[in-house]
Formats: C-alpha cells, structure tokens, sequence
C-alpha cells in the first residue's frame, strides 16, 4: 500500500514522462540560449568565461519558466485539482509533492546538462561542478517560488506571461546567490561555502513557506 | 474599523475626508515647496542638488508606505473577505507605482551630478526597482484576472509574499555598505539632518502622505462605484432578457 503523496508523485512523474517535452524540450530550449548569446555579445572567449556561470543561470531560470504555468493548470481543468483538494491529505503538501515532482521532470536534467552546456562557455572543470552544484541547491526554490506564481494564475487560460512577470521579481535574491556561488567556485575572493549555504536557504524557506501560500491560493481560486 | 467594511459608510467618508485631506495635502506641499525653494540652505557639498532630496525621500517613503497599505487591505481581504478591502488592495498598487517611480527618478537625477551616472546597481537601488517591478506585475494581475473577487484574492497572496522585499529596502544600506548613504532621519540617536533641512523634509513627506491618502481615497471611491455600476449594468441585462410576463411580474 503506497501513501498518498507516494503515489501523487509517482503520477506526476508518469505524466511529466508520457506528455513528454518538458525536461527535454527545457535542455534544448538551454541549448538554444547558450548557442545565441555568443552571436550577440561575441565569441570572445575571455568574456564568455567570466559571465558564463551568469548566461546558464539566466537561461536555467527561463527555461525553468516555461513548463511552470502547466504546473496546476492540467489539474485544475479537468478537475483533478478539486479531488486533490477534498482527499484527507492537505493541499499543502499536495503542492510540495507537486513541486518536488516537477522539479525533478524539469530542472534535474537541467541541472546535469547545463554544467556540460560550459563547455560552449569556455568554463574549466571547477567552474562547471560549481554551477552544476549551484544549480542542484538553487533551482527548488526557483519551483518552489514559481508554484506560487502558477497557483495565482491557474484559471487564466494564457497566464504565462503575467505569471513570469509575478515570479521574475522574486526570484531575483536566489538568482544573486546562486550566481556568486558558481563564479566563486572558479576562484575568486568569496569562498563557495558562503553564497551556496544562503542559496540552501533560500530553497528550505521558500520549500517551508510557498505550499501554503500556493494553496491558499489554489483553494480560493478553485472557490 | 468594522464600519470599514460597509461601501456606503465609506463613501460618506469619502466625501467628508477626501476634501480635508486634499487641503491639507495642498497646503502642506505649498508651505513644504515654499520651504525647501526660499528657505533651506543648500548643501555645503551637494549645493542646489539637494533640493532634489525633499521630493526623493518623501516619494520613497510612500513607495513603501503605499505597499504597506496595500499588505494591510490584502489580509483584510484574506482573513475578512471585505470588499473594501479588495478595493483598497486594488486601488494602492497604482499609487505605490507612482510614487516609487518619482523615487527612482528623482534619484537618478541626482546621481547623475553627484554619483557621476544616473543609475548603479546599488543594494537600495536594486530593491526599489523591484518594488516597482511588483507593483506593475500586481497590476498586470489585477488587468488580466476579469472577476474582481478573484483577483483580490490573488493578489493578496501575491502581495503578501512580495512583502519579503520591504524589510530588505528599508535595511539594505545597513547590511551591504554601498553607494547609497544609511539611514538619517529614523536613527535611535535623533535624525543626523540639521532642522533647517529636517522641518522642510517632514512637512513634505506628511502633505505627500496627504496626497497620497486622498488619491486613494478617491480611487476607493471609484472603484466601488465602478462595481455598483457594474453590477446595475448586468441587472439591467438580465431584466431585458426576460420573457414580457415574467417581467410583467417582476415589476408586481
């Protein structure tokens, strides 16, 4: 017999994995970024070097962005939301699993490709762990922030845009500290101890805090 | 202030406070500006320059003052579900909009003769461009959602989260030691400005509080007769729908 939240999870993972697109299409939509910066900016690898950890941060959290608004949506147009909400387990950590699900679906293949995707920014080794490691502590919050923003947006049916427009903002401290901590871990005067403990942070605050605020939401969304 | 919550009783406000509060607003800009323009010194350091200071700090005040408001009317509508309360919510992110954006513009006309560039990626200055940024998304958010009960509601929450941002503006110039210079007027140990640019100073910021509790005041106002129209609107449509008959015997 599995627990509920066992089995939320194993369904959100099998969805995520038969609709397909969502952790691959996130890793080619990186892909893309990364190859279309140095036509703007120039490949000058020195450049690329030092604001590399920055593009793949940047382009981590749009791609990030972009399964996001389907987090709650599916669920809550066919209804699966309201089941959900009238179970015995609370909404609360119906969204936790939620995230965790999604979170593993879009940003971990994320997180592995792009330390590899350095390679195209002329990263050394201890840089690309740095990033990975980064990426690893960083991007739950980035989910964690985001499901509030999809939660507020579900029954728009192109909430996209705004709902980009309602994260990006808050997700600027983890961004700041996520990016010190991949350009600390290539050298510098910070150690990469101190800006990836504040990201950890970051990521078990908002882990704490954003389920009730996305499903206070949900709840009264759904009214 | 549970009378707050009845939409006549604060229209009858409305119409008795909007006219004192717009006075006073009127006066106290007119003595502040008379103040600052005729009166105070112009600093030893910064010369005409700091005049620019007396519509800044007053214009950040209420940037963050108006979130406050709007935080305020967001639990209201949370914990209340008033109706006033949502078109408090509503009608403060505009406002807080406005007054943010003098601050940051005002500031960034001064940076540019004493800082020597119009904008640097300062701890204050980057977290008073996010409030902007949160007052626009949240009016992104108020536009885009069409049913107004919803939209306070997540709002609220959006409003509430986006709270985080207001402790870090008011104590960035104190954890990071950056461009910005610390705090000066709010300090344990008095203010550390000279009363002749104090007086000036506060009169402004109590007559933009003024200003700013009279405009939101009107646009409570608004708002709440926007919805009462509204909601004659849709009745009247209903009624037209009507078969004759049954109309006949609604009007019995």
């Amino acid at each position: 017999m599995k627990s509920p939240l066992a089995a939320l999870f194993v369904r959100e993972f099998a969805i995520a994995r038969r609709i397909g697109g969502g952790g691959s299409m996130g890793v080619v939509f990186l892909l893309v970024l990364v190859t279309i910066v140095p036509f703007a900016i120039g490949p000058d690898l020195n450049l690329l070097r030092r604001i590399g950890p920055a593009i793949l941060w940047i382009a981590a959290l749009l791609a990030m962005l972009l399964g996001l608004d389907r987090l709650f949506q599916a669920d809550f147009e066919d209804g699966s939301l309201d089941q959900l909400q009238l179970g015995a387990t609370p909404l609360e950590f119906v969204v936790f699993v939620k995230c965790l699900a999604h979170w593993a679906t879009t940003a971990l293949p994320l997180v592995v490709a792009a330390p590899l995707f350095g390679v195209l920014m002329a990263q050394e080794a201890a840089s690309m762990l740095g990033i990975g490691v980064s990426l690893l502590v960083g991007t739950p919050a980035l989910t964690f922030i985001g499901a509030v923003g999809a939660a507020a947006t579900v029954s728009l049916r192109r909430g996209g845009l705004l709902m980009a427009l309602l994260v990006l903002p808050l997700c600027v401290p983890a961004l700041i500290f996520g990016v010190s901590a991949a350009t600390a871990a290539s050298g510098g005067t910070i150690p990469f101890a101190t800006p990836l403990a504040i990201l950890a942070a970051l990521t078990l605050a908002s882990g704490a805090l954003c389920p009730f605020a996305a499903a206070a939401l949900l709840r009264r969304l759904g009214e | 202030m549970l009378r707050f919550a009845n939409p006549s009783f604060v229209l009858r406000f409305a119409a008795r406070a909007i006219p004192i509060f717009g006075a006073l607003a009127a006066l106290l800009l007119a003595v502040g500006l008379y103040l600052v323009f005729f009166v105070a010194p112009a600093d030893y350091q910064q010369g005409e320059t700091v005049r620019i200071m007396y519509i800044h700090v007053p214009a950040a005040w209420l940037g963050m003052f108006a979130y406050m408001v709007m935080a305020s009317a967001a639990l209201g509508t949370l914990v209340w579900r008033h109706p006033v309360a949502d078109a408090a919510q509503k009608s403060a992110a505009p406002l807080g909009a406005m007054f943010t954006f003098v601050c940051l513009v005002t500031g960034s006309l001064w940076g540019k003769p004493m800082w020597g560039t119009y904008w640097v990626w300062d701890a204050r200055l980057t977290s008073m461009l996010v409030l902007l940024l949160i007052y626009l998304a949240l009016i992104a958010l108020w536009n885009t959602i069409e049913e107004p009960q919803r939209a306070a509601k997540a709002a609220a929450v959006m409003t509430l989260v986006g709270l985080v941002n207001i402790p870090i503006i008011k104590f960035s110039v104190d954890w990071w030691n950056t461009l910005h210079q610390p705090a000066s007027v709010f300090k344990t140990s008095g203010p550390a400005i000279y009363g002749s640019m104090l007086w000036p100073l506060l009169i402004m910021a109590v007559g933009a509080t003024f200003l700013f509790l009279a405009l939101h005041l009107m646009s409570i106002r608004n708002e709440i007769l926007r919805r009462r129209l509204d909601r004659l609107t849709r009745l009247a449509a209903s009624a037209n729908d009507m078969p004759r008959t049954a109309r006949f015997e609604a009007a019995q």
